[in-house]
C-alpha cells in the first residue's frame, strides 16, 4: 500500500529523533542530515535500517548516497512503497 | 549390538575468566597523522580513545599464555586436569601446526586436545557453544577457550578503513562441570553471502607469488565498515533477543550485555534495538582497548566483572560476529567471584 508523504515524514522524524537525540520540531523536509541535523553516516544507517523496518521497503546502500536531505528519504521510500 | 555404555547430560558453566593486555597503550593521536584522520573523528564513529598494541618480540602465545594462567588460577585448577583446548584466533602466524597446541606445551599440559577455531570475532562464542557441548556431552571435564589476536601483525597503518579499529590482547575462560545449566542454548549462523565484507587479502599462495615484487602486498585486514555496521544493528539485535529468550529470560532479567567490542556505536545501536533497560549493565570496553576480535567479549568480561563485582554469578549475553560474515550468541552466567 502506497504511504503518504506525511505518514512518512512523521515516521522519518521519530526514527532521528531516537537515534540522533535531536528535538521533532528542528526535522523538516528540506533540512540536510549531515549539515543541520548532524546526522553522520553511520547515524545514517542506522536511520535507514530502522526506516526500512518500520515502512517494509528496501533501500539499497546507493540510495543512501543521494539522500542528502529528509525530503530525499522521504520521497524516496514514498515512491518505493508503490 | 547397541553401545553399551551410560549416556548422561553433565550441566556445564563458565568457572573463571582471565585476561591480558599488552603494556603499550597506543592512543588515537599515534594513529591519525598516517590516515588523516582526527582523534574526535575516531572517537565519534567508534568511541576509542586508546588500544593496547603488543610489543614486536610479544607474542599471541605469549598473551595467551598469561591470559590463560590467570583464568587457571582463579578456577582452582591445574592445566594438568585440562583435557581439551579450543583457541579463537585468525592472527596465529602459521598454518599449522595450530596456536592451540603451542599454548598447550607452553602451559605443561601437552597431551590436551587442541584445536583452532576460525570464526574471527564471532570466535569466543563458537568456542563457548563447543566447549559447553564438550563438558555436557563428557567428552571434557575442564575446557580452557581462549580468544587471542595480535591484529597488529595483520593491520595496515595507512588503511583509513581500520588503521584505528584493531588491537591486541587475549581473554581465556575454564568452562567444566556445574550444578545447574550455566550456559544456555547458542544461537548461530552465517551471512556468507557479504563474506567479502570483512576479508584478508591476498591469499598466502597469491602472496607467495608476489613477494618479489616492491608492491607486494601482505594480507592485511580490509572491512566495508558501513555494510558490517549496517549488518551488526540490523541483523544481530533479533540474534540476541533469541538467545535471551531461549535460556528461558527477558531483557528485564537480565543483568549484563556483552557483545563484541567491534564500535560502540554497533553496541548503542544493538542495546536499543533490544530495548534494552537501564538496570542490564553494558560492556564498553572498546573506549580503552579497540576491537580485538576474538578477545573482545572475554576481555570485556574480565573489565567487566572487576568494576562491576557484584556481576559475579549473575546473567550477561555474550554475542560475537564478524568476517564470514558469521555471529553466535549465548546468555551465560558469568563466573564466580574467587579469592584468586
Amino acid at each position: 500500500m502506497a504511504l503518504t508523504q506525511e505518514a512518512v515524514l512523521e515516521g522519518i522524524k521519530e526514527i532521528v529523533v531516537e537515534v540522533a537525540g535531536i528535538s521533532a520540531d528542528d526535522i523538516a523536509m528540506e533540512k540536510k542530515f549531515t549539515e543541520d541535523l548532524d546526522v553522520d553516516s553511520l547515524s545514517m544507517v542506522e536511520v535507514v535500517v530502522a526506516a526500512e523496518e518500520r515502512f517494509g521497503v528496501k533501500i539499497p546502500d546507493e540510495e543512501v548516497t543521494n539522500m542528502a536531505t529528509v525530503g530525499d528519504a522521504v520521497n524516496f521510500i514514498v515512491n518505493a512503497s508503490k | 549390538m547397541s553401545l553399551q555404555f551410560e549416556s548422561s547430560v553433565q550441566n556445564s558453566r563458565i568457572l573463571s575468566v582471565g585476561a591480558y593486555r599488552p603494556a603499550r597503550v597506543v592512543p588515537n593521536s599515534e594513529i591519525v597523522d598516517r590516515i588523516e584522520s582526527t582523534d574526535e573523528w575516531i572517537r565519534q564513529r567508534t568511541g576509542i580513545e586508546t588500544r593496547h598494541i603488543a610489543g614486536p618480540d610479544e607474542s599471541l602465545i605469549d598473551m595467551a599464555e598469561a591470559a590463560a594462567n590467570i583464568a587457571l588460577k582463579r578456577a582452582g585448577i591445574t592445566m594438568e586436569q585440562v583435557s581439551a583446548v579450543i583457541f579463537a584466533t585468525i592472527t596465529y602466524p602459521y598454518q599449522a601446526p595450530s596456536a592451540a597446541t603451542e599454548l598447550i606445551v607452553r602451559l605443561g599440559n601437552p597431551k590436551a586436545a587442541a584445536f583452532d577455531i576460525s570464526a574471527a570475532c564471532a570466535g569466543f562464542c563458537y568456542g563457548i557453544a563447543l566447549a559447553n557441548d564438550l563438558v555436557k556431552n563428557k567428552t571434557a571435564k575442564y575446557v580452557l577457550v581462549i580468544g587471542g589476536e595480535k591484529l597488529s601483525d595483520f593491520t595496515n597503518p595507512d588503511d583509513r578503513a581500520t588503521a584505528f579499529i584493531f588491537a591486541d590482547g587475549a581473554g581465556a575462560v575454564v568452562i567444566g562441570p556445574s550444578e545447574g545449566a550455566g550456559i544456555g542454548p547458542t544461537v548461530w549462523g552465517s551471512a556468507a553471502d557479504s563474506r567479502d565484507a570483512i576479508q584478508m587479502q591476498p591469499s598466502w599462495i597469491e602472496f607467495k607469488g608476489n613477494q618479489s615484487r616492491v608492491d607486494a602486498t601482505w594480507p592485511d585486514i580490509s572491512q566495508q565498515g558501513q555494510t558490517v555496521f549496517r549488518w551488526a544493528v540490523y541483523e544481530m539485535a533479533p540474534v540476541g533477543l533469541k538467545a535471551i529468550a531461549a535460556a528461558g529470560l527477558t531483557p528485564e532479567t537480565l543483568a549484563a550485555f556483552i557483545p563484541h567490542q567491534a564500535n560502540e556505536r554497533i553496541i548503542d545501536s544493538l542495546a536499543r534495538s533490544m530495548k534494552l533497560p537501564d538496570s542490564v549493565v553494558i560492556a564498553r570496553d572498546i573506549k580503552t582497548t579497540g576491537n580485538t576480535s576474538a578477545a573482545s567479549i572475554p576481555l570485556a568480561m574480565d573489565a567487566l566483572l572487576a568494576s562491576n563485582p557484584e556481576l559475579h554469578g549473575k546473567t550477561a549475553l555474550l554475542i560475537g560476529f564478524g568476517a564470514g560474515l558469521v555471529y553466535a550468541g549465548q546468555v551465560v552466567e558469568l563466573p564466580p567471584l574467587t579469592s584468586q
